[in-house]
């Protein structure tokens, strides 16, 4: 593909909502357009931070299950392990795992959380 | 979709019942979606005008939510009467709609004056004063609630304690099929802790910062009755203490403007029973996973309408599972 790059089109976009669109607005839509210019900023992140935040969490499934397949797929066996009590939820690699991965997680969907802010501050 | 082309059949329900009643005036809709709306007016009787609020499903249908919980509009003006009576600080419901007044199903009650949007009240400061007192007083309020009595009630409200809180919730994850396993990590730590249920009172079942309508003097009323139910008092003290209903101020875990054991004391102090701050801590657990799941029914309701608010808000169940992390993993409230 041709410049610009997707990340800097998303950007673009979101920063037109901003910046142009929303003053313009009023009420429940200016309030819409807010949301909509947040939810591209999710997918900016996810652009930007996305691949190593998968590849990470890929890598960690990995050694957690001990074999490989899709994110997804590791994810939907994880959560049968610990429901069928194969994996306890006192097992400090499984802790350590769902930490790690909701860090990355919730660095992308809401950056500022009060949560999060808490969970780095360790 | 604002226009109340319901106005004639309104005022010849509201004439009946309100001596001096001469029309309705200056109606707005102030929310809502397809099955609830919630609309202001004033009602002119004799020469003044009563601020009221009508809460009404237009279809007479029952009405549809995320969760399926709620109780019927009819019930929710009995419980709210039933509170009220009881010392809870509740709009007083002035009439509920037959099906002759042609209107739908609902009713109609004070409009009071005050605040419930949270940011507001956590940020400007007209509410300076009253912020450190509203966890003493939200403890008094709750305590009143769970003390009202539930016999006459029994026959319209649902009991569904705290095991039947989580099968439910359990089944609404499953159900939507996608794997969150810091959910199922939560389900598996709550699961003991919330096997047996414990004490059955009235429960508002949504008490949270938001559905508070706050003044400079404090808390003037709970509102958003729809999910009442019986069931464990905890809940109501869990959910108002979950970090998603703190609004960027986790610090304070009552609605992000008090302490926790101001809670308690205002609840203790107005005949609530004693209150276990691991017990209190379990329902805060239960508060976050809750929200989380809600938030993945939000991305279900995004398919059907495709809403780009409820997109949003399914992105929003990874900040319950930061909350989950912090609270079973590092024991933080």
């Amino acid at each position: 593909m041709d410049q610009p790059s997707i990340l800097e089109l998303v950007r673009a976009v979101q920063a037109f909502i901003e910046n142009r669109a929303m003053p313009e607005l009023k009420g429940h839509t200016a309030f819409h357009a807010r949301v909509a210019a947040n939810a591209l900023g999710i997918v900016a992140r996810e652009l930007e931070f996305g691949p190593k935040a998968t590849a990470t969490e890929k890598e960690q499934l990995v050694a957690l299950l001990g074999h490989d397949g899709s994110v997804e797929e590791l994810n939907r066996e994880l959560c049968a392990r610990i429901r069928n009590e194969e994996i306890g939820i006192d097992s400090e690699a499984l802790r350590q795992h769902l930490e790690l991965s909701t860090l990355d997680k919730v660095a992308i969907d809401q950056p500022n959380y009060s949560g999060l802010k808490i969970a780095k501050a360790r | 979709m604002t226009t109340a082309d319901f106005l004639a059949d309104l005022d010849r329900a509201l004439a009946q019942v309100l001596p001096g009643f001469e029309r309705v005036d200056s109606i707005t809709r102030l929310s809502g979606g397809a099955s609830q709306e919630t609309w202001a007016f004033d009602a002119l009787i004799g020469g003044k005008r009563e601020p009221l609020i009508l809460r009404r499903s237009p279809g007479g249908g029952p009405r549809v939510t995320e969760s399926g919980n709620s109780v019927a509009l009819e019930t929710e003006a009995v419980v709210i009467e039933a509170a009220r009576n009881s010392g809870v600080a509740a709009p007083r419901v002035r009439y509920i709609l037959r099906p002759v007044d042609n209107v739908g199903h609902g009713y109609i009650m004070d409009r009071l004056p005050g605040e419930t949007i949270a940011r507001k009240i956590l940020r400007d400061t007209e509410f300076d004063a009253i912020r450190p007192k509203l966890a003493r007083q939200c403890g008094a309020i709750l305590a009143k609630i769970h003390k009202v009595d539930t016999a006459p009630l029994a026959r319209i409200l649902p009991v569904i304690d705290g095991p039947t809180q989580l099968r439910r919730y359990r089944d609404l994850y499953d159900v939507y099929d996608y794997p969150h396993p810091v959910f199922e990590f939560a389900f598996k730590w709550l699961e003991p802790r919330m096997a047996t249920a414990k004490r059955q009172t009235l429960v508002h079942g949504d008490f949270r910062h938001g559905n508070l309508l706050i003044s400079p003097h404090g808390i003037e009323a709970a509102l958003d009755w729809e999910l009442t139910h019986v069931g464990d008092p905890l809940e109501d003290i869990g959910w108002i203490c979950t970090n998603s209903w703190r609004f960027g101020v986790a610090d304070k875990v009552v609605g992000g403007f008090g302490d926790l054991r101001d809670l308690i004391a205002g609840y203790e102090e107005a005949g609530g029973e004693k209150i276990d701050i691991d017990d209190a801590r379990t329902w805060i657990v239960y508060g976050s996973l809750k929200w989380g799941i809600m938030c993945m029914s939000m991305y279900q309701g995004f398919r059907n309408d495709g809403s780009v608010e409820r997109a949003a808000i399914g992105r929003r169940s990874s900040e319950t599972e930061i909350d989950l992390v912090n609270l079973i993993i590092h024991g933080k409230i």
